[in-house]
């Protein structure tokens, strides 16, 4: 799926099954309201297929689909009453007028809306309109229902009892709902099944269990709940080594020494006597959290973040403990050590002490090194020579942001750019899903000529 | 409220220029000659001699309303289907006759359509011949010419701010493109068409030259009697003034009310 040009969806391959709350999970501009908006008929796809029951539904115009959206910004016909608004679908079905009331008057007692027929809608609060949206769509009767972040506008208190409300609803009139959100709590409450995207591409798919307790990368981790996630190395089946220390695990299948990451859930990490404990830190931050302290120990570089039900004292020494069923082991997203860049130098000037190469359509300079011109060369580049703050625009102009992880010490974030992927430290948070300029630092950068000029022409 | 004083140029304006004269306007219909109070002015202006170019007015009027309405609408519903570009210069060609000074447009339109003008030249290759200037046709082409952009502009500046989305929730529900049209576009572009009407009909009510150029001695319009009345007998002249205005008044009021009905249904 391609839109402006540029790729939106990426092999999405999703199974929707009868009945179910699915959520379509992901920050902003992940590709979830394009999903929707495939499954809806507004947008067509550029390749595959959409299967309605084990029909192939593409290019079936909106219309005809047996499907009803209920919009972002709810898309209330200011024109039309609420009875019209919730009648417009039977209207154009060309039911009877007594049937079509019949119809209407059920489903606004169904969302709590009885006795509002004759208001306009403009006159309705956000969470009266929100309900409106939902019994136009609901009374139409389609086996689906399709929500785009239908309570994004919402403040909090009426979202909790919003999310509780279309649950009920779902289960009641037994349809499938397919939703889309970017609040992952709202995912875990309402869903029985939750499909992480990020970048256009399905991440994880599970129930919110899963999801939570086993997710496949750091991504989805940091993504779902809180969780401190930290690098670490797999010595072995159930051994791993994290923050200088070797601890027992139950993950299996990593290999050995590979480089993995891990996540550990505040509240599975227990504060003990420092004699005890696998690793030892010092207190930085209590705070009170109503059922819980949230608590900040340094360990070494490292941050880990504690949700305990007794306090601790601020600067004090103590002792962490997690036990091996709550260290969850998951593969890099981008198992790299450095950034390598394998290139052929294109100019280069001995007496300036510098060298060209291009890099996806752009000419990139280095100063104060000196490799000659028709050289293979290879170019290691530290996660910490790259940045995304910078004047000018960059080495690399728009590179995608593909992911953001804080890691207790640093963010470490992904970035896309044309043809591959590149993996950065940053003590700065960035927005995921955004086009920032790409900047290397050639000082912090090793070389490696691989084959020389005249190496080349004789070959 | 704190914006209040940067009205005060305007309302002393129209203080000055509108308000005064209208009740100067007002004050001459109820006098004679002589500057007494008399109702004679009103008579003879209700009288038969002019009833029947006032009501001829409104018929050219209300019929290049009509007309007007019936090509912008159209006009206006496909440019907000065009993208940006291509809305901006179709909007600039449909302006730029306005660049263009009103007599100018109006001799124009003499010279295409009198007796070996562009139009009769066309024709008689086809072996008819003869003017087409001089009637009541000729008169509402003038005035269709005039005022379309003014029809056309509103309603497309209406229905371009429809929320897309509601376009969407329409086709959702199950709406085929003709009643998308039909349940959600039209509707919501009925306060662009009410302008429109407005903004077209006024001033081809009162409009005066137009009837005088391209009409025959059947058209004078209203707008041209009162300029000619004027010269010998001021007080018929304001009179018929306050008549017309009236009418154009009551006829505002209707559109407004049916508007209002519109906006409710």
């Amino acid at each position: 799926m391609r839109y402006d040009g540029e790729v939106i969806l990426n092999h999405i391959n999703l199974d929707i099954h009868e009945k179910e709350f699915v959520t379509i999970l992901g920050p902003s501009g992940c590709g979830k309201t394009t999903t929707l908006r495939i499954i809806g008929g507004f947008v067509e796809p550029e390749s595959g297929d959409v299967i309605f029951n084990g029909e192939r539904i593409n290019g079936l115009p909106p219309h005809k689909r047996n499907v009803n959206t209920v919009f972002q910004k709810y898309s209330l016909f200011p024109h039309l009453n609420v009875f019209d608004n919730v009648a417009f679908g039977l209207k154009l079905k060309k039911l009877p007028k007594e049937e079509i009331k019949k119809k209407v008057l059920k489903m606004l007692a169904i969302v709590d809306l009885k006795g509002y027929e004759k208001r306009p809608v403009a006159k309705l609060s956000g969470g009266q309109q929100q309900r409106v949206a939902i019994a136009r769509a609901l009374v139409c009767d389609p086996p689906i229902i399709l929500l785009d972040e239908p309570l994004g506008a919402l403040d909090l208190k009426l979202r909790k009892s919003m999310q509780l409300e279309l649950k009920e609803i779902q289960q009641r009139t037994e349809k499938t709902f397919i939703y889309v959100t970017h609040d992952q709590e709202e995912a875990l409450t309402m869903s029985d099944r939750v499909v992480v995207m990020n970048n256009g591409a399905i991440v994880q798919t599970g129930t919110p269990e899963d999801i939570y307790n086993e997710p496949v990368n750091a991504f989805v981790a940091d993504f779902i709940g809180e969780a401190n996630i930290l690098n670490g190395t797999m010595i072995d089946d159930c051994r791993v080594r994290v923050l200088g220390k070797e601890l027992e695990c139950v993950d299996k299948g990593f290999g050995k020494n590979t480089p993995v990451d891990l996540v550990i859930r505040p509240e599975d990490v227990i504060v003990t006597t420092p004699e005890d404990g696998q690793l030892t830190g010092v207190v930085e931050s209590v705070t009170f959290k109503g059922v819980h302290y949230e608590i900040s120990v340094r360990v070494g570089k490292c941050e880990i973040l504690v949700h305990s039900t007794s306090s601790a004292q601020t600067d004090s020494t103590v002792g962490l403990r997690v036990i091996p069923f709550n260290i969850q082991i998951m593969n890099k997203l981008l198992p790299v050590e450095s950034n390598i860049i394998e290139t052929e130098v294109t100019y280069a000037d001995e007496n300036e002490r510098c060298f060209e190469f291009e890099l996806e359509d752009e000419t990139v300079t280095v100063r104060n090194k000196y490799i000659p011109q028709g050289a293979m060369v290879r170019i290691r580049l530290p996660f910490d020579a790259l940045s995304i703050t910078g004047e000018g625009d960059g080495d690399l102009k728009d590179v995608y942001i593909e992911s953001v992880v804080y890691k207790g010490a640093h963010n470490e974030i992904i970035l896309e750019s044309d043809t591959r992927k590149w993996l950065m430290l940053s003590d700065t948070d960035e927005q995921v899903a955004t086009y920032v300029p790409l900047y290397f630092d050639f000082s912090k950068a090793s070389f490696e000529v691989i084959a020389s000029p005249d190496q080349k022409e004789g070959a | 409220m704190k914006s209040k004083k940067l009205s005060i140029p305007y309302i002393l304006w129209m203080l000055v220029f509108t308000m005064i004269p209208i009740v100067m306007i007002g004050l001459t219909a109820f006098r004679d000659k002589s500057g007494a109070f008399s109702p004679e002015p009103m008579m003879k202006a209700f009288g038969t001699e002019y009833r029947g170019v006032l009501l001829h007015s409104l018929w050219i009027a209300l019929l290049s309303t009509a007309i007007c309405l019936l090509l912008a609408y159209p006009v206006a519903y496909l440019l907000t289907r065009m993208k940006p570009s291509t809305q901006n210069t179709v909007q600039l060609i449909i302006m730029i006759p306005m660049w263009m000074n009103f007599l100018l447009r109006i001799y124009a339109w003499k010279i295409l359509l009198q007796k070996d003008g562009a139009l009769d030249m066309a024709l008689s290759l086809l072996g008819i011949h003869g003017t087409y200037i001089g009637n009541t046709a000729a008169v509402v082409v003038g005035m269709v010419y005039e005022y379309l952009p003014f029809m056309v502009l509103p309603i497309f500046t209406v229905m371009s701010k429809i929320d897309g989305n509601l376009i969407e929730a329409a086709q959702d529900l199950g709406s085929n493109d003709f009643a998308v049209f039909r349940k959600v576009i039209f509707p919501l572009s009925i306060p662009g068409v009410i302008s429109g009407i407005t903004m077209v009909f006024v001033p081809s009510a009162s409009t005066f030259l137009v009837a005088e150029h391209l009409g025959g001695i059947d058209d004078k319009m209203i707008g041209d009697v009162i300029d000619q009345i004027f010269l010998t007998d001021q007080n018929v002249g304001s009179a018929l003034s306050m008549i017309l205005m009236i009418l154009i008044l009551v006829f505002l009021i209707i559109m407004n009310l049916f508007g209002d009905e519109e906006a409710i249904a």
